[in-house]
């Protein structure tokens, strides 16, 4: 594999990683404010239908992406309802939610299935596109795949550099807390869910529209993204910088299964595209054994210095969530 | 009490309502007549005594793998995975047919080890969203889910691989198996009696070890508060595990009975989304096992009915999907306005 | 700032918290509120912090003008502003975060001045903080000092403090009253809401007694202690005479054990534990009591030495083998860790016994119920759920769930949020268990006069060090206060025992 090939490669790796990116951003802004929002699974799927189906019907591929963001908002709406005005399970409506928009999605895009469409072209940076190297990397993207470097870097800012963010890490982590610096918790988690169910939302359009463009139904290969998505949530520890890292790791275990194949072709094709789910089993492992019972008291019999190496390394690795992610938030 | 169980009744009627209410305006939107639509799947599932016995096909694995879910809701766990389980079971019943082909032993001794082989080959994948949950301390969820995709690659993997037919491996699956492999049917249908006796003896046994038994009673309590049921003297891992290993059991039991009652072989689709679908019903029937039969019957009609929409109307059969998912999310809306509206009264 | 508080009702469904409270107070002083669980204290603060708002007809008048408070943020804008018992503060965060959180001004905080406004203002009132360390890695009494700091900073005039010497040390205390003496000066109001009689008669300037909802006293000094305790109480109570002990064979032994967490080490300990003995552990919330006690069940795991159980090494083992052999651990949190919502009186009752059979016996298990709910007075029936009865009965609800025979029994906060007569009986309770099964008796209290009260031997907690049992009967509640700080400890060695 020579140098142009490999740039070529990475760039689409990036590119690849754009919906997974608003998709996690989404989840991780929703999570911060306490709010799990498992529908997005069946969202990017309904989003990417529907985002399709809106650029194709009116030619604009601006109105397709806002579709995607609306019904994203939408469904994140839903699940705000029921948890927060009406204190029900947000797993049990998230999951409900996540296979009812699956199937609508194929239903409703039945007469959109195979269709061509628009999609978005690459948009070069002038100069910038230029550069040896980084050019050919990050500036010779499509503008979607622009926004989502975009949208990692203002999710950070936001949660860790302004006021509202600070107050943001607040509600998720003591909305008592919270409240009584007055924020408006149940308000703010309404909003920070359907803003994080737009972003979300974006995921959808940014795979039909771009990345895979066209709706092809059951065959599209985009369920189970959403599940992906929610583990690299997990993985990336409510932190926008690591979740990103996250989702180009996935990106790139994907694209290396699609290389490798070329490269072993006795594997037969399925083992290597399954690779990045294992993967992710273990980096969860990873993350969340250092909370198991058993490894405190194995930890315990252990000799001083194996002891603290290991504990040091647990914790290194271990990704606490927001205290009160999932628990309603009442005044009294 | 009475007043509460009426208010519910009253609030469930008005979800199922408002659940078709909802259907119908997609059904308008799309420029399809709603009631043309609902007396298509309704014929389409109770119209004829074929028909129904189809319906009973899909009531099958539908209420097993509920009936497994039961268990695990007790214990306070998603089984997500309970897909994947079904697959395995499929996997496991298929390995050991496979083991028979030319053998001279009864019929009837290999396909009970089949099934057999299917119900262990669930549990030990169950156990292993279990194990990741109770020693790796991974959600259920994501463990399951996990799991699923890697069960979905096992398939393929031997059906392109080392299953691979004759000739050219496809996604038709693997060569289908003799006759002498399937369970027995009743004349001119597809429905085994024995699949169904099956399914209806989990789903009595599941009622009666949740309400009858010191078992289900240490499931409930290590369900509702793990800590607490430490502390009283349950081992809470041991019990998590059991569920899981039950749960995976009776979906791997469903897996059995979609190769030796309906497909005779290894399909890529085994599991047909029953395990997804056993989860909405268990939710829908707020975990109590006494309603576990008419609700996965009723779905699994809305699952054939459907079948004969592309053809007759020209609409995606995952209208059947949709009118599943809208009525559970419908009963948990109203569920929680009533929760709401009751507490206040 | 002058405080009024005028013809104040409130009422949850039938039951009056409150009820047509009228109190002034005028600016500048430190006022006292004394009462029983359950008095009304914490509905008055509430309201007049702004978490609730009393029934129509009430009125707040501050500095003559009458207040509305919609919310704790709102009553901070009127100056009012409210310590929790339980510090609401953020612990992942930074001290600097915690500050900034919820301060008004622009998009991007700018963090070096907040920075040198934080380190002024600590400097002034003499606390000692670094802003970028994080705040669970503070006492709970520094934990206070950074939530006052915050609410002089936005302009708090009044400031309502509701148990704060609960869980701190005798240095902290004596550091938070010298601080809050310094408010009068500055016109400053202090409301200082307690059950502890000797802190409300050192500190205030003058003292507002509730019973049953209802303002039943104003004192001012000198006080009389005795009078204090009949107008909370409406009667005269005593606590019953310390009896000592009559201690037999030796139940629990460690030898040599070490401990460690996360955050705390304890090493070498050596202590023996003997039949009919009451051991109360006292120290700072996190300075290894809760490990301590951990280990003792089987719940924890020593990281050296030997665990002995009447002469049987239990070293390493689970809880549930330690159970077999009669230790029971009674957490403090009852409804999180003790009791499973959702199940019945008997269903408890009924596992707790540990059934043998497969199918569930229902004649057994409700004679079972009928008798434990009898014999600990519970007021419940055996269907109803845990959740659904009150605090105290939950807490006899467990203590109905202790196994015969016992060889010791461990608890954490045993009468947390319990009245006094329920504290009584749950301590009779206790005893006579004790007695009866030869058991003995190891509890974690942050109410150092409980542990005073109702132990025979002290092991006091901290940083890392225990003391030798120390006689609870020769020991005051000052000395102990010390050596929870830190105080009073030999120079060398305190571990010990």
């Amino acid at each position: 594999m020579n140098q142009e090939t490999l740039l070529v490669g990475l760039a689409g790796v990036l590119a690849a990683a754009a919906p997974i990116v608003f998709a996690v951003m989404g989840e991780t802004l929703s999570e911060r404010a306490g709010v799990i929002n498992l529908s997005m699974n069946g969202t990017i799927l309904l989003t990417a239908m529907s985002g399709f189906a809106v650029a194709y019907s009116t030619d604009s591929l601006l109105l397709g992406f806002l579709a995607g963001m609306l019904i994203g908002a939408l469904v994140a709406l839903i699940v705000a309802f029921a948890s927060i005005t009406l204190k029900q399970s947000q797993v049990a409506i998230g999951f409900v939610l996540a296979l009812t928009c699956r199937d609508l999605a194929y239903f409703l895009g039945n007469p959109f299935m195979g269709v061509p469409g628009p999609r978005l072209q690459a948009a070069p940076i002038p100069v910038l596109s230029d550069l040896p190297i980084l050019g050919p990397l990050f500036f010779r993207q499509e503008v979607i795949t622009y926004i989502s470097f975009l949208a990692i870097f203002i999710a950070w800012l936001w949660i860790y550099r302004t006021r509202p963010g600070l107050m943001l890490q607040g509600i998720g982590e003591k909305p008592a807390a919270a409240y009584i610096r007055g924020a408006n918790v149940n308000v703010m988690r309404y909003v920070y869910t359907v803003i994080g169910g737009a972003l979300i939302g974006l995921a959808g359009p940014a795979y039909s529209l771009g990345v895979r463009a066209g709706w092809m139904g059951t065959i599209s290969g985009l369920d189970g993204i959403g599940w992906i998505a929610l583990s690299i949530t997990i993985f990336g520890g409510w932190n926008p910088s690591r979740a990103a890292f996250g989702a180009y790791l996935f990106a790139f275990l994907q694209w290396l299964g699609l290389v490798l194949q070329a490269v072993f072709t006795a594997v037969p094709s399925q083992v290597l595209q399954v690779a990045p789910f294992p993967l992710m089993i273990l980096t969860l492992l990873l993350v969340n054994i250092g909370n198991a019972e058993w490894v405190e008291r194995t930890l315990a019999a252990m000799p001083e210095t194996a002891r603290k190496f290991t504990a040091r390394v647990l914790r290194a690795m271990r990704a606490s969530p927001p205290a009160a992610l999932g628990v309603p938030f009442e005044r009294d | 009490m009475l007043k509460s169980r009426m208010s519910g009744f009253v609030f469930q009627l008005i979800a199922f309502v408002l659940a078709l209410g909802f259907v119908s305006l997609i059904l308008v939107a799309v420029g399809a007549s709603p009631l043309d639509a609902f007396t298509n799947m309704l014929k389409g599932s109770v119209g004829s005594t074929r028909k129904f016995a189809e319906v009973l096909v899909s009531f099958v694995p539908l209420l097993l793998v509920t009936a497994g879910l039961l268990i695990t809701f007790s214990a306070g766990l998603w089984n997500i995975g309970v897909e994947g389980q079904i697959v395995l079971g499929a996997i496991g019943t298929v390995w050991v047919l496979r083991q028979f082909v030319d053998s001279t032993i009864s019929p009837a001794i290999i396909i009970t080890l089949a099934i057999l082989g299917g119900m262990v080959t669930g549990a030990i994948w169950a156990s292993f969203a279990g194990m990741l949950k109770t020693f790796g301390g991974v959600n259920e969820i994501f463990g399951g889910l996990g799991l699923n995709f890697v069960s979905t690659a096992l398939t393929l993997y031997l059906i392109f691989g080392p299953w691979k037919r004759e000739g050219v491996a496809s996604m038709s699956g693997t060569e289908p198996f003799p006759e002498a492999f399937s369970l027995p049917q009743l004349p001119d249908l597809r429905i085994s009696p024995y699949a169904l006796a099956i399914a209806l003896v989990a789903i009595v046994i599941v009622y009666f070890i949740l309400q009858g038994t010191y078992f289900g009673l240490k499931i409930k309590a290590v369900g509702k508060n793990i800590r607490a049921a430490y502390l009283l003297g349950i081992p809470t891992w041991q019990y998590s595990l059991y569920s899981f290993l039950i749960c995976g059991a009776l979906a791997g039991i469903a897996g059995a009975l979609q190769v030796t009652a309906v497909y005779y072989r290894l399909i890529p689709s085994i599991s047909s989304g029953y395990g997804y679908l056993g989860l909405m019903v268990a939710m829908l029937i707020n975990y109590q096992a006494i309603w576990a039969v008419p609700v996965a019957l009723f779905f699994a009609a809305l699952n054939i009915g459907s079948i004969q929409l592309p053809i007759v109307l020209k609409l995606d059969s995952s209208l059947s999907g949709v009118l599943q998912g809208v009525l559970v999310l419908f009963v948990l809306l109203t569920e929680g306005v009533r929760q709401k509206f009751v507490k206040k009264a | 700032m002058k405080v009024e508080l005028k013809n104040i009702h409130k009422h949850f469904g039938k039951t009056y918290a409150n009820k047509g409270i009228n109190l002034t107070i005028p600016s500048g002083s430190i006022q006292g509120i004394l009462g029983e669980n359950g008095a009304g204290k914490s509905t008055l603060m509430k309201i007049l912090s702004g978490f609730i708002q009393a029934d129509a007809g009430g009125e707040i008048v501050l500095e003559g003008k009458s207040a509305v408070m919609q919310s704790p943020a709102d009553a901070i804008r009127f100056g009012v502003g409210m310590l929790h018992q339980d510090p609401l503060d953020f612990p992942p965060m930074k001290l600097l975060d915690n500050f900034l959180l919820g301060m008004p001004g622009r998009l991007f905080p700018n963090r070096k001045e907040t920075m040198q406004d934080f380190n002024l203002l600590a400097k002034e009132y003499g606390f000692n903080f670094d802003p970028e360390n994080y705040v669970d890695s503070l006492t709970v009494g520094e934990r206070q000092q950074l939530e006052i700091m915050r609410l002089l900073f936005l302009g708090a005039r009044v400031f309502i403090l509701d148990e704060p010497t609960t869980g701190i040390s005798a240095a902290q205390k004596t550091k938070l009253f010298d601080t809050l003496r310094t408010f009068p000066e500055q016109a400053i109001t202090t409301i200082f809401v307690s059950h502890k009689l000797e802190d409300v008669e050192s500190l205030c300037d003058r003292v507002a007694v509730l019973r049953a909802g209802e303002l039943v006293g104003e004192f001012t000094p000198p006080y009389e202690t005795k009078k204090f305790v009949s107008t909370m109480f409406g009667k005269e109570i005593t606590l019953g005479d310390r009896q000592p002990a009559k201690t037999g064979e030796v139940i629990l032994s460690l030898k040599d054990v070490s401990l460690e967490d996360a955050r705390v080490r304890i090493d070498n300990v050596n202590v023996d534990i003997r039949a009919g003995e009451v051991i109360g552990l006292a120290g700072l919330e996190g300075s290894g009591q809760g490990m301590f006690m951990r280990a003792c069940s089987g719940l924890a795991r020593p990281v050296a030495g030997n665990v002995l159980l009447k002469g049987k090494d239990l070293t390493g083992k689970p809880y549930h083998r330690f159970k077999h052999e009669g230790v029971n651990f009674l957490p403090a949190a009852r409804l999180e860790e003790g009791l499973v919502p959702g199940l019945s009186l008997t269903d408890h009752f009924v596992l707790a016994e540990e059934p043998k059979g497969v199918f569930i016996d229902r004649a057994y298990g409700q004679k079972l119920a009928e008798d434990r709910i009898k014999s600990f007075n519970i007021r419940g029936t055996p269907t109803s759920t845990v959740e659904s009865l009150s605090g105290g009965n939950q807490q006899r609800a467990e203590l109905a769930l202790l196994q015969t025979p016992l060889s010791l029994i461990l608890l954490e906060h045993p009468t947390r949020g319990l009245d006094i007569e329920s504290v009584i009986y749950i301590w009779s309770k206790l005893k006579d268990r004790c007695k009866q099964d030869g058991a003995a008796i190891i509890f974690i209290s942050s109410d150092l006069e409980e542990v005073l009260q109702y132990s025979d031997h002290l092991l006091v907690f901290f940083s890392g060090k225990v003391s030798a049992p120390i006689d609870a009967a020769t020991t005051s509640v000052e000395q102990l206060g010390q050596l929870i700080g830190g105080k009073g400890w030999p120079a060398e060695g305190g571990s010990h025992a």
